[in-house]
């Protein structure tokens, strides 16, 4: 039966980070209205920067989101570092692409396993799992636990990292820490290959929907772009970082407190199927393997993949982490001072900073006066880049989705918000 | 019968909510103390018969009171989880500006589309019964407030500074490696984490009761700082508190 008059008002929506309403509204077979609005409270965070030492901008930034702390940790320093023209060494840099994995690794399981699992199980959450599906849940925690030791061990904790500091860190792991993290990881691929064989008996519940967008996203010919790396489009040639104005292109819309951004089209999609669509060639060969399981191929045009490209990052972070402890176990680590402190030499500037966080592509943007204080920041974080695709994805499903229950829609539209 | 919790969020990074799921393992002991019936974060059913409320998040306008008075309304008792409830948090560090400019630096023409006024802590707005303190709260003392509510104590939260446990762990003193450090006047309970991995207290778990204010005053002269510098560290996190006095 085909519901010729609905009224949907979604407030607060479940599941997902932050706040969401969806608004639909269809009379006589027609959508009169289809809006994704956020009504969450702005936080400022681009205005309370301004007037701030350097040295704090990390610290105050990373209270912008407790999933991804770590990821605008990381865009906050680079963009502080390229501002006052800060080399952070090899060693450094490799820690630093670990503590991404590991963040990476800890809100990808916790999506797919509190958030997703429920969904394609039919519960409302992942609360009955633990005693109608109590080897499933156990085996999510196991590797949320690891995921979260590897981020303590490089960050000194998961949520607001304290070790991450301008020019480098305050405090290094030994290589004894390391190297046990890495033989936990290599302990967790059955572990993840459960998660996957599980993902793979429930993937065809996830709507078959697709609407051709445009996908964002850092690119680089090195490696699959995680901490650095170019911004690059499905649909145009890419830029440098610092160019990230002529991408993200931000506006207001009355009916959210998050602004939106456009490019080349209306809409874009930044996060780990634009990361795949973008990088598919530089995943490591478990990965590309575990995106074959699925048939996931770029350019994937169905936004509901998302979450199997989540599970293919699970699998490419998994594996690059060990790559690169293996590498770190040869050549040894340098050992640096206690309390590490980098001397800064401030001078005046402006830096960009941009990073691949677990929802998509980072921008941070300061500049900062000879003494070193803060004088305009600029922040673009990747939920709002997907606002507008979200909406438009919304508004292409729901006409084919019409025949279904209030409650079936609530749910596909829901799902599309938790991506 | 189980006591029911429910959780609520308001201008905060969800970072205290994070942690429940941080807990691992103990989260399924967690399950069997107590039943939740609302977390928006993580489930899709809610119910307004809860016992316990845990609240993340600042009040930074006025539509989030009334939502405060009711979720007062509801529960026997209300918990303010992490800084940005407990104290203010991170938040409050634009109390310190004129908020039509803060609005016109982020919103420009349109600054008048979005509500907000100074961020305060949520006991600014409803009694409040217990605090977790802390950017992110800790799971320990988290679980340590929640065992405290069970079992009907009051939970036992340090009203010492953080150099007391800082002492203990036998860090070199921020000062001595000549960086500011907020320790000597914020409330320990985190075991002065943060030094311990190599950095300063910022001031996260906020202003301590009775600060010994010529104590500060003589670590500042023996450093070469200035109240200025105090003031500055000071606006991080005790924004909230500042407001309240």
């Amino acid at each position: 039966m085909k519901n010729s008059n609905l009224n949907l008002e979604v407030h607060h929506i479940t599941r997902v980070e932050g706040h969401g309403n969806i608004f639909v509204n269809v009379r006589e077979g027609k959508i009169e209205k289809c809006e994704w609005a956020i009504p969450e409270a702005p936080r400022f965070f681009e205005a309370m920067v301004v007037g701030r030492l350097y040295s704090e901008l990390h610290h105050i930034t990373s209270r912008i989101c407790g999933i991804c702390s770590i990821g605008h940790t990381l865009a906050s320093l680079k963009a502080t570092e390229a501002a006052m023209g800060i080399k952070i060494s090899d060693q450094d840099l490799k820690l630093r692409k670990l503590a991404l994995h590991g963040e990476n690794l800890q809100s990808h399981i916790l999506h797919l396993g509190f958030l997703v699992l429920p969904d394609l199980l039919g519960v409302g959450s992942v609360i009955p799992l633990a005693s109608s599906n109590p080897n499933e849940v156990k085996t999510v925690l196991r590797l949320h636990r690891k995921a979260n030791e590897m981020s303590d061990l490089l960050c000194g904790r998961t949520t607001h990292p304290q070790r991450l500091i301008p020019g480098g860190f305050s405090k290094i792991p030994s290589i004894k820490e390391l190297t046990s993290i890495r033989d936990k990881l290599k302990e967790s691929i059955p572990d993840v290959q459960a998660v996957a064989d599980l993902m793979k008996t429930l993937a065809p519940k996830l709507p078959d929907f697709s609407r051709e967008t445009e996908f964002i996203g850092l690119t680089s010919p090195d490696e699959y772009a995680l901490y650095d790396g170019k911004i690059g489009s499905t649909d145009t040639s890419g830029a440098p970082a610092n160019e990230y104005l002529s991408f993200t292109n931000e506006y207001i819309v009355p009916i959210s407190t998050a602004k939106r951004t456009k490019h080349a089209r209306e809409s874009y999609m930044v996060g780990a199927l634009a990361r795949f669509n973008l990088n598919y060639n530089n995943l490591l060969p478990m990965a590309k393997k575990t995106a074959e399981l699925f048939n996931l191929k770029p350019i994937c045009h169905n936004p509901f993949m998302n979450n199997i490209a989540q599970l293919v990052e699970v699998v490419h972070s998994l594996e690059d982490s060990i790559r690169i402890i293996d590498e770190l176990e040869s050549t040894g680590l340098q050992s640096q001072p206690e309390y590490n402190n980098p001397e800064i030499k401030v001078k005046a500037g402006r830096g960009v900073g941009a990073v691949e966080v677990p929802r998509g592509i980072l921008f941070h943007d300061y500049i900062y006066n000879d003494k070193g204080y803060c004088t305009k920041a600029n922040c673009i974080i990747p939920t709002n880049q997907n606002h507008g695709n979200i909406e438009l994805d919304m508004k292409a499903l729901l006409p084919k989705i019409l025949d279904k229950s209030e409650k079936e829609i609530e749910l596909s539209l829901e799902m599309l918000q938790s991506l | 019968m189980k006591p029911k919790v429910a959780f609520f969020d308001f201008a905060g990074c969800e970072g205290d909510q994070l942690q429940i799921a941080n807990l691992e393992e103990d989260i399924l002991a967690l399950l069997d103390q107590v039943e939740i019936v609302s977390f928006r974060e993580v489930m899709k059913e809610h119910s307004d018969n809860y016992d316990i409320a845990f609240v993340e998040g600042s009040c930074t306008r006025l539509q989030d009171e009334d939502r405060l008075r009711q979720i007062r309304k509801n529960a026997k008792v209300v918990v303010a989880i992490g800084s940005c409830a407990a104290i203010g948090g991170i938040n409050s560090l634009r109390n310190y500006k004129e908020l039509d400019e803060v609005k016109k630096v982020v919103y420009g023409d349109s600054a008048k589309l979005f509500d907000a006024y100074a961020a305060r802590a949520i006991d600014a707005v409803i009694p409040v019964d217990a605090y977790v303190y802390g950017c992110p709260m800790t799971k320990d003392e988290f679980l340590h407030v929640v065992k405290s509510l069970l079992l009907g104590k009051k939970p036992d939260i340090p009203t010492y500074p953080v150099c007391v446990e800082c002492k203990k762990n036998e860090n070199v003193c921020a000062f001595e490696r000549g960086q500011f450090c907020v320790g000597p006047v914020t409330r320990a309970g985190c075991n002065s984490c943060c030094v311990n991995e190599g950095t300063i207290c910022w001031g996260c778990r906020g202003l301590i009761d009775n600060p010994n204010e010529n104590s500060e005053k003589e670590v500042l002269i023996k450093n070469g700082l200035t109240v200025d510098d105090a003031i500055s560290k000071f606006s991080l996190y005790f924004g909230g508190q500042e407001r309240k006095k």
